[in-house]
């Protein structure tokens, strides 16, 4: 492979971990971290500096689109980041201290049952009933957004805050300790715990996860982990596939996004307890 | 009892939302102007490297050279080198967040939302923590 064929497959690959971060509120690391080892052959330091940078290509590229449509829950976003970044930070000194073994089968295990009730429970669009929540009342955690593919406005409140700051610190205390992006973790936390609709949900993880990569992302680079000639056409591909991926997210149905979102979790659940067990 | 419907979000949100678009957008944009013309850069300092099956091997292999801190990527900037142009062009995507966070500061602090300035100004002040520990570590 020459420099101008290896630019152009890592373009392609990305464009694909672009489009489908974009559309289910993920980092994409799921994808480009696999597909640059695997199928390209870089060294696993460089695919995940490259991964980092893919996380805020997703973040930013398809953020200004959900943004500027109500999507994102800015709020939401930042009372959970509180949390989210102290967890990540917690996560960073404890590592080394937990087996890494035990936390896989315990995440993977969370996972599965996040997945289970995401199946049992349809709830991609607000609930007629939510029950009070005084801290979401006295920081106005509510939201309104057009549906294109619904045809209509959506209103909505969230509640259950205090558990979704608590899921939200567990999910930050994990991605440091394991090294995985939390977009898997919070929209879930968002969509199941607090009764926030599936894609304001995944637009708000969308927003959180560029600033929970922004923690670690000047370690990275500072590390000499973000190796030019991967991560930019990375970053570029990245970056049209979010493009693209807003769009589609904002006309496709609450419902159907929801079923893809689930069947990703499952994957990653397997994948997860795999890893605990090997 | 059906729960009363949901309130509006604060109007003052709209102005803070567009305003943080316009400068995911122009972050963006910017980072891939300048990945583009790093990538253009090193095609123009090198035509038959790009098409050389031994020249991929020095650029992507572990141990290969390139600028990781930011006096590196300046420096690199003297004889416009192309690594250098496109590190800086990361730079700006991964500076890009941090901004986005420092200006929803400034948002809450301009209609004066003290809940949301505390809760924004710890999210910032852990983030530049953790930037700056990467650097010295």
């Amino acid at each position: 492979m020459n420099p101008l064929e290896f630019m152009l497959a890592a373009f392609g690959v990305s464009l694909a971990a672009g489009l489908f971060g974009a559309v289910l509120g993920l980092g994409g690391g799921t994808v480009v971290v696999p597909a640059l080892t695997l199928l390209l052959g870089i060294d696993i330091r460089y695919a995940i500096g490259a991964s980092i940078v893919s996380v805020e290509a997703t973040s930013s590229g398809a953020g200004a689109a959900f943004v500027r449509q109500r999507l994102t829950n800015i709020r939401v976003s930042m009372l959970l980041e509180t949390a989210t970044t102290t967890g990540a930070v917690g996560g960073a000194v404890l590592a080394g201290v937990v087996a890494g073994r035990w936390l896989f089968l315990l995440f993977g295990a969370l996972l599965a049952l996040s997945a289970l009730e995401m199946w049992r429970r349809p709830r991609h669009l607000p609930p007629a009933r939510v029950p009070p929540d005084r801290l979401a009342e006295r920081l106005a955690l509510c939201g309104a957004y057009h549906d294109d593919a619904a045809g209509r406005d959506v209103r909505y409140r969230a509640s259950h805050t205090p558990w979704g700051l608590a899921a939200s610190a567990c999910a930050g205390l994990v991605s440091g300790l394991l090294g995985i992006g939390g977009g898997v973790v919070k929209v879930p936390t968002m969509n199941l715990v607090m009764h926030m609709p599936f894609k304001a949900a995944s637009a708000t993880s969308n927003f959180m996860i560029g600033v929970t990569a922004a923690a670690s992302a000047g370690v990275y680079f500072y590390r000499g982990d973000v190796n030019p000639y991967i991560a930019a056409p990375v970053a570029l591909g990245v970056l049209v596939g979010a493009f693209v991926g807003a769009r589609v997210m904002e006309r496709a149905r609450s419902s159907l996004l929801r079923a893809a979102f689930t069947v990703v979790l499952v994957a990653i659940a397997a994948q997860m307890v795999w890893k605990g067990l090997h | 009892m059906p729960a009363p419907p949901a309130p509006d979000p604060p109007d003052a949100d709209a102005g803070l939302e567009l305003l943080l678009s316009r400068l995911l957008r122009a972050g963006v944009l910017a980072s891939m102007g300048i990945l583009l013309a790093g990538i253009a850069v090193g095609f123009v300092h090198h035509p038959q490297r790009l098409l050389d099956r031994d020249g991929l091997a020095p650029l992507i292999a572990p141990g290969s050279r390139f600028p990781h801190t930011v006096p590196q990527v300046i420096d690199g900037f003297d004889d416009f080198a192309a690594p250098a142009v496109i590190a800086s062009g990361l730079l700006v995507l991964l500076a890009t967040p941090i901004l986005r966070v420092a200006v929803s500061l400034g948002g809450f602090a301009r209609r004066r939302d003290w809940t949301y300035v505390a809760l924004t100004g710890y999210v910032l002040a852990v983030l530049l923590v953790s930037f700056l520990r990467g650097r010295a570590g």
